[in-house]
Formats: structure tokens, sequence, C-alpha cells
């Protein structure tokens, strides 16, 4: 009888808790951001499809799905280092051997030399260039993201990858800048 | 708060916690009072020299400037201008090495003094109580008055605060080793200053104002004492000398016991904070209307034979104050602008000196050595001891090292204000504030991607949709269009149906319609005499009912239907071959309807057993109905002509690549007249032939051509030129035939022409000369027939009990050949059709002759 009381009794017990917490469960929910919008952030944006996928999202989505983290040169091993906090995983080299630290460019168009084929305005993934046919493109520099795929589309060869100018809001103190003395 | 002010007007001060005391060197340039230096022989003024955007430039290389003229203008918010420190002339506007640690190029502007340093006109306000608040306020935007401390800040953002202000501090602590510029101008402008800040007083309306002076300038602490003695709003308060007692937030705590929240600004707290030399700028701007051209500058340090302050115009390079106080300099000199804590090296002394330039400092390698190499971190806590903002500078060294930039954010590596003070206790000679530099800005830099990214990915996002838009559009442009065809299709069906039972009735009802056609079947029988049979008549006849009907029918469908032309345009634009073939599969519809009558008239001409004759009258039905919604009757008629060269379409390609011509020549009537319906009534007519590829794309190239010849030239001109180079493609012996076609278009065309006689007799001429192929005279028969026949149709509006010969006379004597033509044509219908056709071109030629 003992033994039934006490049955009785936890049984209860794990069932009022049960409920406590299945209730707190759906109530108290914390909406976490889904992972390929997490990786989508981390991603620089650049939409340039060096890493086999039509943007920065899909990757983000070959992400979630497995794919390898280093196939993003634009972002850098920072990027990789990321992603791999975020994944789980270990962090690798890019893939390619691709530089470490990328110079980040802008595209410039020869002006004089653009023929207005409009052939670069179609690559843009993100629309920063302007022009009409038979009229003079123009890059918008702001809002470039130097993902090189105008290059290849334009006939003429117009386009070059500049690096982006440093400005005295950019520009930093040379901490690792080899002390000079001279010695008599 | 009655409290505080009482507490501070007894003298009491809050100490921040941190600080050091390094040795304050000042006595150095207080031996001697202000001098003024010689003028340079150049001015290098930087466009940039404040926090904010830059002025626009408003004059020109080689201009003559005058002493406080404008040479700038603000556009932006927080930009303000700048102004010539002298009289003469602009002798470049170029990038210059700028006042800043990596000496970035930036816009300057170069000046050549002319020596005689001549003032534009100023505009002094001997009152400024007079003026209102947005008239002080323009004035010391005019003025270009940016904060004078160090950073640079617009003191007219500063000076019409939202907020509302409290407390009104004067920075005239002066902390930082060595310098005793605004010291000396203390000594020297007291009562100016005092000016100034009254002038704030006035835009600020402030309960107290604090002029904080540390305790190692006693003579400026009495001069401002006894300038503001008039003023019991103003207190002097003396604050013990620490470094950085100088800094803003460090002063309001030092004076008013309040502390600036983090990523605050100090009028949050309703204090605002002034430096003494932009004060004292503010009194000259008012009083005297001199914009900011000039400022005191410390020159000092040990290679410096006559250190002391002095007063330098804007853009005079370093070079040049160095020179004047006398410059001995040392192996490896080194040139700091600003003071020894806050101040960085020089990278060149061909610099011209900017608003927020306080000092230069020109030291031997005893008095400031060189920073050794960098030490091991042995954790002493010295730095966080010293730290004014209670920061923890090792704690941020590690993480700045490390590159982890959330830790640094999470220790508020933002409230670090760069005095240098745990870099000048560190004991292992750690440049701690060069670490935080790096580290802030390449948070800034992040933060700046990750809203570039932001946006990016928006921009991305958005073209994604618009592309899918498009694509939705073409997808949907193409699925209707078949949709809406067999809708109008059998809307046309019915309509047709019933066009055919109301026509009957109609035979009876619309006598005149009948009549009309009785009559002019009468005056055909006149004009064909006695060679005419009896069937013959009735035929025709029957055919002038039928047409009557048709242009009911079209009348109707003219009044129903205002979507032909839209429909058309599109077809029209890029006849890709999908959209030809709806537009011809429409074409053909809109053909079906006027088949029946339509049909007579070939039955008449007795091609009614050839099947494809009836398939070319449907071709022509489809563009007649189309015409029929032109407005005039000419051209109708022209057009008639392109859709009869169409019949020809069974033949091979060089029939294609004829009516691809005529289609052009369709299109340049358009250009010549307003009716932009016809050319697209062309256009679906020269899809038709879209069958053989090749001929549409060469048509196409043609078509263009031809549409900028029209464009260019007048009317007659462009058709001759168009008939000619039609001519010299027709070297095959279908090209011939294709060449005839084009010629009747050109004709048709023609007679649209306003001048008939002139361009008839011309395109005839080689009309005539080219249809030496049998096949092609047929096909200018049938094409006169249909001409013709539309002719007869328009004259009909007029009252036309006779009508072809009317209008036969109306024409000008060119076209008299004409009904001589139809009227032989129509008898060579029993005879046989070559015979016919032999006489249709001789009497061509003898109208060509006329």
């Amino acid at each position: 009888m003992t033994l039934f009381y006490a049955l009785i009794a936890l049984g209860s017990l794990a069932l009022i808790f049960g409920l406590i917490l299945g209730f707190a469960a759906v109530r108290f929910r914390v909406q976490s951001n889904p992972i390929v919008e997490q990786i989508d952030t981390i991603l620089p944006q650049t939409q340039c499809g060096q890493c086999g996928y039509p943007g920065c999202r899909p990757y983000a989505e070959a992400i979630a799905n497995g794919d390898e983290i280093n196939k993003c040169p634009p972002g850098g091993d920072a990027t990789v280092k990321k992603l791999a906090d975020l994944m789980g995983v270990e962090a690798k080299p890019l893939a390619g051997g691709e530089q470490a630290e990328p110079v980040k460019t802008v595209a410039y168009i020869r002006e004089d030399e653009c023929i207005g084929c409009t052939k670069c305005i179609q690559a843009c993934p993100v629309d920063a260039i302007v022009g009409a046919t038979r009229q003079m493109h123009t890059v918008l520099i702001d809002e470039c993201t130097g993902c090189d795929l105008c290059v290849e589309p334009c006939p003429v060869d117009c386009i070059d990858m500049l690096p982006v100018k440093t400005t005295k809001q950019t520009w930093k103190w040379q901490l690792d800048a080899i002390p000079v003395t001279q010695i008599d | 708060m009655e409290k505080l002010i009482a507490q501070i007007k007894q003298g009491k001060v809050w100490p921040f916690p941190g600080g050091i005391h390094p040795p304050g060197q000042k006595t150095i340039s207080t031996g001697q009072a202000i001098t003024r230096l010689p003028l340079p022989d150049k001015l290098v003024v930087p466009l940039k020299q404040h926090i904010g955007a830059n002025g626009k430039l408003i004059v020109d290389k080689g201009q003559q400037v005058l002493k406080g003229q404008a040479l700038t203008k603000p556009v932006a918010n927080w930009s303000v201008p700048i102004h010539a420190p002298t009289s003469g002339v602009i002798t470049d506007i170029c990038q210059m090495p700028s006042a800043h640690p990596s000496a970035l190029p930036e816009l300057s502007i170069i000046i050549e003094p002319d020596g005689q340093d001549r003032w534009c006109t100023l505009n002094p306000v001997p009152t400024p109580s007079l003026l209102s608040h947005e008239q002080l306020i323009d004035i010391i935007h005019d003025r270009g008055i940016a904060g004078m401390g160090g950073a640079g800040f617009p003191t007219y953002i500063k000076a019409d605060s939202r907020k509302a202000i409290e407390y009104f501090i004067v920075n005239a602590v002066e902390c930082e080793p060595y310098i005793t510029a605004d010291d000396m101008l203390m000594r020297e402008y007291a009562s100016g200053i005092i000016a100034g800040i009254e002038i704030m007083q006035q835009l600020l309306t402030p309960t107290l104002t604090i002029v904080g002076i540390e305790d190692n300038k006693p003579e400026a602490i009495a001069a401002m004492q006894t300038a503001a003695a008039h003023n019991d709003k103003i207190i002097i308060q003396t604050v013990p000398t620490v470094y950085p007692s100088g800094g803003e937030k460090q002063l309001i705590q030092l004076l008013t016991n309040k502390e600036v929240p983090s990523g605050g600004i100090p009028a949050d707290i309703g204090v605002l904070v002034q430096n003494v030399g932009t004060l004292f700028a503010v009194n000259q701007a008012v009083f005297e209307g001199k914009p900011l051209i000039e400022r005191v500058i410390t020159v000092t340090g040990n290679t410096i034979h006559n250190p002391g302050n002095v007063w330098a115009l804007l853009g005079t390079e370093i070079k040049h104050l160095l020179d004047c106080q006398g410059f001995s300099p040392v192996p490896q000199q080194r040139v700091v602008m600003g003071g020894p804590m806050m101040g960085f090296t020089l990278p060149t002394v061909r610099i011209g000196v900017v608003k927020t330039t306080n000092c230069i400092l020109a030291p031997d390698h005893e008095e400031l050595a060189e920073p050794g190499p960098e030490k091991a971190c042995i954790r002493c806590s010295a730095c966080a001891d010293a730290c004014p903002a209670s920061l923890l500078p090792q704690q941020l060294q590690w993480f700045a090292k490390s590159k982890e930039y959330d830790k640094l954010k999470e220790h508020n590596l933002f409230d670090c204000i760069e005095c240098g003070a745990c870099a000048y206790v560190c004991p292992s000679e750690i440049p701690l504030v060069q670490y935080y530099r790096v580290a802030k800005v390449e948070i800034k830099e992040q933060q700046a991607e990750q809203v570039k990214a932001e946006r990016a990915k928006e921009r991305f996002e958005l073209r994604k949709q618009r592309l899918e838009r498009e694509q939705e559009a073409r997808q949907n442009r193409h699925k209707r269009k078949p949709a809406t065809e067999k809708s109008a299709d059998e809307k046309q069906k019915i309509a047709d149906a019933l066009a055919r039972v109301k026509s009957k009735p109609a035979k009876d009802d619309d006598k005149s319609a009948v009549a009309t056609a009785i009559a002019r079947a009468k005056a055909k029988k006149q004009n064909q005499g006695a060679d005419l049979e009896p069937d013959n008549s009735d035929v025709a006849l029957e055919r002038a009912a039928r047409k009557e009907q048709a242009r009911k029918y079209k009348e109707q469908k003219a009044a129903a239907s205002t979507t032909d032309g839209d429909k058309a345009a599109p077809a029209d634009d890029k006849k890709a071959a999908v959209a030809a073939a709806i537009a011809r599969a429409k074409a053909k519809k809109a053909a079906s309807s006027t088949t029946d009558s339509e049909t007579a008239a070939p039955a008449d001409d007795k091609k009614a057993a050839v099947a494809a004759a009836i398939a070319r009258a449907k071709a022509k039905k489809a563009a007649k109905a189309e015409q029929a919604d032109s407005l005039e009757a000419d051209q109708t008629q022209s057009e008639t002509a392109a859709p009869a060269d169409d019949k020809k379409a069974a033949v091979a390609a060089a029939i294609a690549r004829a009516k691809a011509k005529k289609a052009a020549k369709a299109e340049q009537a358009d250009s010549l007249e307003a009716d932009q319906t016809q050319s697209e009534t062309a256009a679906p007519a020269d899809d038709k032939k879209a069958a053989v590829a090749a001929a549409i794309a060469r048509a196409k190239a043609k078509k263009a051509a031809k549409a900028e010849q029209a464009d260019s030239l007048e009317a007659d001109q462009t058709q001759s030129e168009t008939a000619a180079p039609a001519d010299d493609k027709k070297a095959a012996v279908a090209a011939a035939i294709a060449r005839a076609k084009a010629k009747k278009a050109a004709k048709a065309e023609q007679a649209d022409s306003l001048e008939a006689d002139q361009t008839q007799s011309e395109t005839a001429a080689p009309a005539d000369d080219k249809k030496a192929a049998i096949a092609a005279a047929i096909a200018r028969a049938k094409a006169k027939k249909a001409a013709k026949a539309e002719q007869v149709s328009s004259v009909e509006k007029d009252n036309a009990v006779d009508e072809t010969t009317p209008t036969t006379k109306n024409q000008e004597p060119g076209t008299e050949a004409q009904p001589e033509q139809t009227a032989q044509d129509k008898k060579k219908a029993a005879v046989a059709a070559a015979i016919a056709r032999a006489k249709a071109k001789k009497l061509q030629q003898e109208g060509s002759d006329k």
C-alpha cells in the first residue's frame, strides 16, 4: 500500500512538473535566429559568387546544409573564423589558397573607353552601375562591393578593380613598424 | 542644485579618478608676449580643418583674394567655411599633405601673399545683444569658427544647442605639458575672451558659467578675474594641475561633479564646454567681423632658440614657424604637432597650420626620448590607476592585440579619450594608446562594413525581386497573348457572323450602298465598254456590295477595338519570333472576318481555284482591316499595296526579302505621316515571313537603315533612295521579283505623298526597267488591283455615283495611267493573265513618260 502511495505521489509530481515544463517550453520560447540568417549576416554580402553559389544567401544555406565554410575569399580569414565559431567546426584556411586578408577593391570604369553596352549593368548584383545604352556608364563607389562580376562581361575591358583608398577615417597607426635607430 | 551652485561658487572641485603629473615645461614659452610672424611666402590652406564636411569651393586658381575673403561656402551639415588668411593670389588648388599623423593628402588652396595684407569688407557688430539668436549663429557659422581646443567641432552647432544648458564651462585648463597658447591668450586678451563668453551666454542662457583654469597659471587667473569682475554669472575656478583635467569629460566632473554618460555628449546633462581660444575667435567674429584666419600657437622645444607663442595665419607652413623662432634641428629631429602626450609626430614640416593646431614641439632627444621597444606587460596595473576614464587599459590591450573587438566594446573602449596617461606610466613602454586607436578604427571600419553589407544585401534582394518580376511579366505576356487572341478570335467570329447576317438585310436596307455599288459597276461598264460580259458585271456588283459590308464591318471594328494599335506596337517593337507568330495569327484572324467579301475579289479575278491565292487574300484583308482603322484614305492605299505584295508570300525567300523592304517602306511612310498604325500593320505583315529566319534578319537590318534614312531625309528623297538600295540587292532572279514588289509598295506610298506627279514618274521608270521577269509582272498586276480596289472604296465617301472616274480625274496627270490599268486589268481577268500584265506594264510606262 505504501508503495502504491509513493508511486502515486511521485507520478503526480512528475505530471505536474511535466506540465509546468511543457507550458514553459511553449510560453517562454526563445525565438532564435535561424542558422541561415546568422550565417548570412557573417558573410560579406559582396554577392560575388566566388563560392560557387549565386550570392551570399545561397552559400549561407549551403553552409547550413553542411558545405565547407572556407569558400568565401572576400570575407577572408575573419569570416572563416566567425563561421567556425558559429558552426562549431574547425577553422581552416581559405580554399584555393586565397589571401587571408583580401584587399578591398571597387570597380572603376574608364569612362572615355566605355561604349555603353550595358553588359556590366546587367552583371552587377547590387545595381551599383548606372548608365544606359550607348551612354557612358559609371560605378557608384559607395554601393560597389568589389565582386569583380562586371569585369568579365565588358567587351572593351574598360573596368578596373582598384583598391579602396585609405582616408583619414580608415587610416591606422602602423604598430608593427620596425623602429629605426642610428648607431654611430 | 542650489547646493551644487553654492558649492561651485565656494570654489569646490571634485577630482576625477586617475590622472598623472608630468613635468609642465610651460615656463619655456611664457617668457615673452605673443609675437606676430612675418608673412610667409606661401600659405597652404586645407579645405577641411574641422570635424564635418568640406565647404564648397567658391574661388578659382589664379584668383586674387583679399584677407578674410571666404574661400569655401558651407553646403552640408557640419560644414564650416574657410577664409583667405591674407590678401594674395591663389596659385594652386591641389592635394597637399594634411595635418594628420598619416599626412594623407587633402585638397588645399595655396595662396601666395601679395604682402599688402588688405582686408575685405568686414561687418562688425558693436552691440551683439541687439541681434537675434539666428543672426548670431549665422555670424559664428559664416566666420568659420570651429573648436580650437583640438577636436575642431563646428562652434555654430554647439552654440545652437537644442538642449537646455545649465552650466557653460570654459576650458582654460590647458593641462598638456609645454602648451601655453591659451595661457598667453588669457593673459593678453582676457577682456576679449570674456566678451566671447558673454556672447555665448546670450546664445545659451546658462545658469552659471564656469571658467576652469589650472593653478599653474596664476597670471591668467588674475587677468580673467579682473576682466570678469563685472559679470557675476561667470566664475573663475582654479583647478589643481593634473593631467588630463583639460579633457572635456574630466573637466565637467572636476567642476560640476557630473559624469557624462558613456556614449553621450555633455549637452545630455545640461553642460556645454568651449575652449578659450574659440571664445576669443567668437569675440573677434562678432565685434570686429573678422573670420577665423589666425590663431595663437606655442612653438617650443629644446631645439627652438626663441620659444614662445606666436600669432600664426592659418595655412602657414610649420617650417616657417620653426624658422622664424630659430630652429637648429638635431639628427632625426622630430617635430610634434600638439603636445607631448596627445600630439603626433609630423611626417613633414611642409604642412599648413590649421584651426586646431595649438602647439609645435621640436624636442631634442633628451627631453622627449623615442619610446623604447615594447616589453611584455607585467600586469602592474599602473595604467588602470592612471586612467581618468576608469577603464582597464591592460585588459583592453590584450583584447586589442587579439582583435577581440566585441570584448573591447564590452570594456568600453570608446570611452577612452586617448589621453596617453596609461602609456605614460607604463613601465614596459607599451604604446597602449596606439593599440586603442587602431582597434577603434578597425571597429568603426567593421561597423561601416556591416552597414554596407546590409545595404548590399538589400540591393541584391531588390534586384532579384525586380528580375523575377520582369521574368514573370515576360512569361505572362507570352501566356496571355494567345488566350486573349482566342477570345478575340471568337468575338471576331461572332462579329463576323453577325456582320454577315446583317449584311444580307443591309443589301436591302442600305440601298445607298447597293446603289453606289451599282453605280460603280455601271461606271466600270462604261469604261470598259462592250468588252465586258454580263456575267462579269453581276460579279462586280456583288463584289461592290460585299465591299460595302466589309467597310461597315471595319468601321464597327475600328469603333470596338481601339486596342489594335496597342497590340501591334509591341509586336512591331521586338518582332521576336514568338511575337511575330502571334501577330501573324492575329492578322489572319482579323482577316478571316473579312474573308467573305474579299475572297469574292480574288474569285472575281478567277484565282479562286488556287488555294494559295485565298491565303494571300486573307493576308491582305488583315492588312486592310487595320488600315481601315487608319484615318486617311490615302494612307490606306499605300498600305494595301504592301499586303498585296504579301500575297506572294507563297514564293521563296526572295519574296520574303521583298516583303521586308516593303515593310521598311511602310515605316518610312510612317515617319512622314503621323499614323503609327500603318507601320505597325506593315510590321505584322512583315512578320508573316518569319518562316525564313535569314530573310527576317536581313529585313530587319534594312528596315533599321531605312527608318533612319526616312528620319533624316525628306519624303521624296527617301523613297527614291530606298528604292535604289533595294535594287542593288536583287541580283538573283528571285530578287527581281522582290524588287518589283518593293517598287509597287513604294509607288503606293508615293501616291500618298503630297506631290504624286514627280515621284510616281520616277519610281515608275525604274519599276519598268526591272519587270523583266514574268512572275514579277503578275505580282505587280495584283498589287495594282488591290490598290485600285482601295481607291474605289476610299472615294466612295464622296457622293460616288460614278466613282472610279472622279478619282482618277482628281488625281494628277501622272496617275491617270492607273485607271486605265485598272480597266485593262479587269478585262484581262477574262483573258489570259499574262497578256493583261504585259499591257499593264506598257500602260505604266506610258504614264511615267507623261
